[in-house]
């Protein structure tokens, strides 16, 4: 098959409608299921979801979703499983932000000092699953995923003893970290979007975060496929024992990989912080590693497919707000999300098959000639 | 075989006695209570559903990440249908329910030939976001009193050992020998006796039901034909395709077998554990039933051993703190045993390391009083996480799981 034959082009198209197709079905039978109409539930939610400041607020969901599903592709890249992005990014966001809010740096050395302590934080807590399963053969699913539970319980105890400022009076069963100073603050993008001719809009803006995002989306890009470390880490991933052969150190590539996915793990926990709360607090949101893993497998670990999916899933948890007006639940959008990814993985899986059907026969073809 | 009998004997023997020490030491009764012996076993239930779950679709060849998702299945099955026409066909429904999520697994990795964890990880994240959206439904027709719990659901019957651990057998209340014996607080013997009165006395239906399928499913993985055609097609399917065995039909089995299990575990957590289901209530024992299974090295009786721990330590942190305290002391004097092995090995280095880990943990037991709540909720996860990577060398992995399988050598 040729990379560009119609054939070729076809299928690229075929998969990811026949899932979308799929996934409408599943939904609709979910909103027929409560005795409402499918189409008004997806006419409203489009008609809430485009209008500008929801589109913002999908941006701003969107983007944490991005950076973590980078970090779970970089393992997925490995032949590894990093499930263990949602505590990374916890630890290195709750570090971050009380180390962040104790000195004061010009503007950008701030910011960076900040994502170097979540980035430090949050890749050594990755390595250790790295170094487990190396050194004592632990697998990585199961080690992360008790690494979360840990992660969960001391960010509770530290957010709870040391970590926490008393608020005067003001609001005594939230727990907050001090605020970090504004050099520290990464600027909202609203007073740029201005000058583009775009008004504001209720809501939070446009966090700067997304800029940091994009760059992340295009170093990972550039790193996996036109560096060496990307090299190796591919090989690493598709066959372990031949890029052992020739000379990778696969056993260091797994600690580097994981660290280096904890370490992008925790930058997707600064958005708010950075962006818009300034500080940690009890209400730092939960389940983002674990949505990333489903953006990375949608989007199939590309930077590219990775940013189309992140920006699906956004869009739908903020559209479905819309549907509490016609008395749909909300929750709806969980299953859209859920029975897009299986069709997709699935769709995924029957094109690749058929590829190889359809690559053997044409090889066969020409041997016979 | 005696040998093996006689050494896991020795080993219950040595840790019971460690206990009664650290207990008469430390003043951490909750250590061996009846209390303690009786939690830690309903705790350790669901965990040995779910890794048993996973023993029958490993074996297979098929990897079930998917467990924890299946569990949450059964667990809101267990809640909808148990209040609707009560308990026992509550826990039917938790069975079909969480076979329904096995069904998904395997025609997404069997069928489609899908990456197992791939798949899994889909239905862990389904599952969640159909059970959310059910509940709201249920909650919006008023039959729920909220979107994220069920209503209260009748109990299922309690049993236990006639004449030693006491209970009522057709309106005879029989005389309770074992909690006797512990009452009396002597060294040992009362320590020995309590553990097991809680893990004989008082038992749901289903915790006996749950145990009884560990000795069942050794005999039916192990003795029977049906048993090795499911294993040959987790070590080897191709060479057991050409002895004729349908591999498709035995993974699937397998699978279909193993979301039947962690079905039966998240209804287990909402009618016996609990008397209702509530969002969140499988909390990752899924995925914990999945790591004793991997610690029980594939088999029945290590998975039990797995789950156990976990129990143990879940029920500890639940009812004591204290108690959490004195497993300080525990684990130096583990460590200590690992010293003495070491330096008789030469293993100079590795002794000096746990030394160090020894006296650090002997320095926080004096050091500390009281280790805070949210440090002492990790304990079960830190244990797990500790003892996988102290064991998990000589673990024999069935050789073809999580290799995509098709008939006749296709890709």
């Amino acid at each position: 098959m040729k990379k560009f034959s119609p054939l070729r082009i076809g299928l690229a198209v075929v998969a990811p409608l026949a899932a979308a197709l799929f996934s409408i079905l599943i939904s609709s039978l979910a909103v027929l299921a409560s005795k409402k109409s499918p189409i008004d539930a997806y006419k409203t939610m489009w008609e809430f979801g485009s209008q500008p400041a929801n589109l913002m607020e999908t941006l701003n969901i969107a983007t944490p979703f991005y950076i973590a599903a980078l970090a779970v592709a970089v393992t997925f890249r490995a032949g590894l499983f990093n499930i263990g992005v949602e505590g990374q990014l916890r630890l290195g966001a709750l570090f971050a932000a009380y180390f962040g809010a104790m000195f004061s740096l010009p503007p950008i050395l701030h910011i960076l000092a900040i994502f170097l302590i979540a980035m430090s934080v949050g890749g050594l807590w990755a390595a250790i699953a790295g170094y487990l399963k190396v050194k004592r053969g632990v697998s990585e699913v199961i080690s992360t995923i008790m690494l979360n539970a840990l992660a969960g319980g001391l960010s509770a105890y530290l957010l709870a003893t040391h970590f926490t400022v008393k608020m005067d009076g003001l609001n005594s069963n939230n727990l907050y970290t001090k605020e970090i100073s504004e050099s520290g603050r990464i600027p909202n993008l609203m007073p740029f979007l201005n000058k583009l001719g775009i008004k504001d809009q209720p809501g939070s803006g446009v966090f700067g975060m997304l800029l940091v995002a994009i760059a992340l989306g295009i170093t990972f890009w550039f790193v996996v496929n036109r560096t060496r470390f990307g090299f190796e880490l591919r090989a690493t991933g598709i066959n372990p024992i031949a890029a052992r052969v020739s000379g990778v150190n696969s056993k260091k590539m797994t600690i580097m990989a994981m660290a280096a996915s904890g370490a992008i793990a925790s930058l997707a926990g600064l958005t708010n912080i950075l962006g818009d709360t300034y500080q940690f607090t009890m209400g730092f949101r939960t389940g983002i590693g674990f949505t990333a893993i489903a953006v990375a497998l949608l989007g199939r670990n590309s930077a590219g497919g990775m940013a189309i999916s992140a920006l699906l899933f956004a869009f739908l948890e903020v559209s479905s707000r819309a549907l509490e007006l016609i008395d749909i639940a909300p929750e709806t959008y969980v299953i859209m999300q859920g029975s897009i990814l299986l069709s997709a993985v699935i769709a995924y899986e029957v094109v690749r098959r058929y590829k190889i059907t359809v690559q053997s026969n044409e090889f066969a073809k020409a041997v016979q000639q | 075989m005696r040998g093996r009998a006689l050494k896991l004997g020795s080993y219950i023997f040595i840790s019971i006695f460690i206990l009664s020490i650290v207990r008469v030491f430390t003043g951490a009764t909750d250590l061996t209570s009846v209390g303690t012996a009786s939690a830690a076993l309903l705790l350790s239930v669901p965990i040995i559903l779910a890794a048993l779950g996973g023993l029958y679709s490993e074996r297979a060849g098929v990897v079930n990440i998917g467990l924890e998702g299946m569990m949450v299945m059964g667990a809101w099955a267990g809640g909808f249908i148990g209040y609707r026409h009560g308990p026992w066909f509550g826990l039917l429904g938790a069975i079909v329910f969480g076979a329904v999520g096995g069904l998904v697994h395997a025609i997404a990795t069997i069928g489609f030939g899908v990456d197992h964890v791939v798949s899994g990880v889909a239905i862990n994240i389904i599952a969640v976001g159909l059970v959310r959206y059910l509940s709201t439904l249920l909650y919006k027709d008023g039959e729920w009193l909220g979107p994220s719990q069920s209503p209260d659901i009748a109990a299922i019957g309690y049993t236990g050992l006639p004449i030693l651990s006491g209970g009522t057998f057709f309106g005879w209340r029989s005389p309770d020998l074992s909690q006797a014996l512990a009452d009396k607080g002597w060294f040992f013997i009362s320590d020995v006796s309590s553990i097991f009165r809680g893990l004989t006395g008082d038992l749901s239906y289903i915790t006996v039901i749950a145990i009884l399928f560990i000795p069942a499913s050794y005999f039916i993985l192990w003795k029977t034909s049906f048993g090795l055609r499911l294993r040959s097609a987790g070590e080897a399917p191709t060479a057991a395709e050409s002895l004729g065995v349908n591999v498709y039909k035995m993974k699937c089995v397998g699978v279909l077998l193993s979301g039947g299990f962690a079905g039966l575990g998240g209804g287990f957590l909402a009618l016996v554990a609990t008397n209702h289901y509530q969002e969140n209530q499988v909390a990752g024992r899924g995925y914990v039933g999945l790591a004793a299974l991997i610690f029980g090295n594939y088999r029945p009786g290590g998975l039990l051993m797995g789950a156990g721990l976990f129990g143990f330590a879940d029920a500890l942190q639940l009812r004591d703190s204290a108690s959490i305290h004195a497993l300080l002391l525990i684990v130096a004097l583990i460590l200590l045993a690992l010293i003495v092995r070491d330096i008789r090995k030469g293993k100079l280095i590795k002794a000096a390391i746990s030394f160090l880990f020894a006296s650090g943990s002997i320095w926080f037991f004096i050091a500390v009083k009281e280790l805070p709540g949210q440090l002492v909720t990790m304990t079960p996860y830190i244990a797990t996480l500790l003892v996988m990577s102290l064991a998990s060398q000589k673990l024999r992995i069935p050789a073809a799981v999580g290799v995509s399988y098709r008939r006749g050598g296709l890709k």
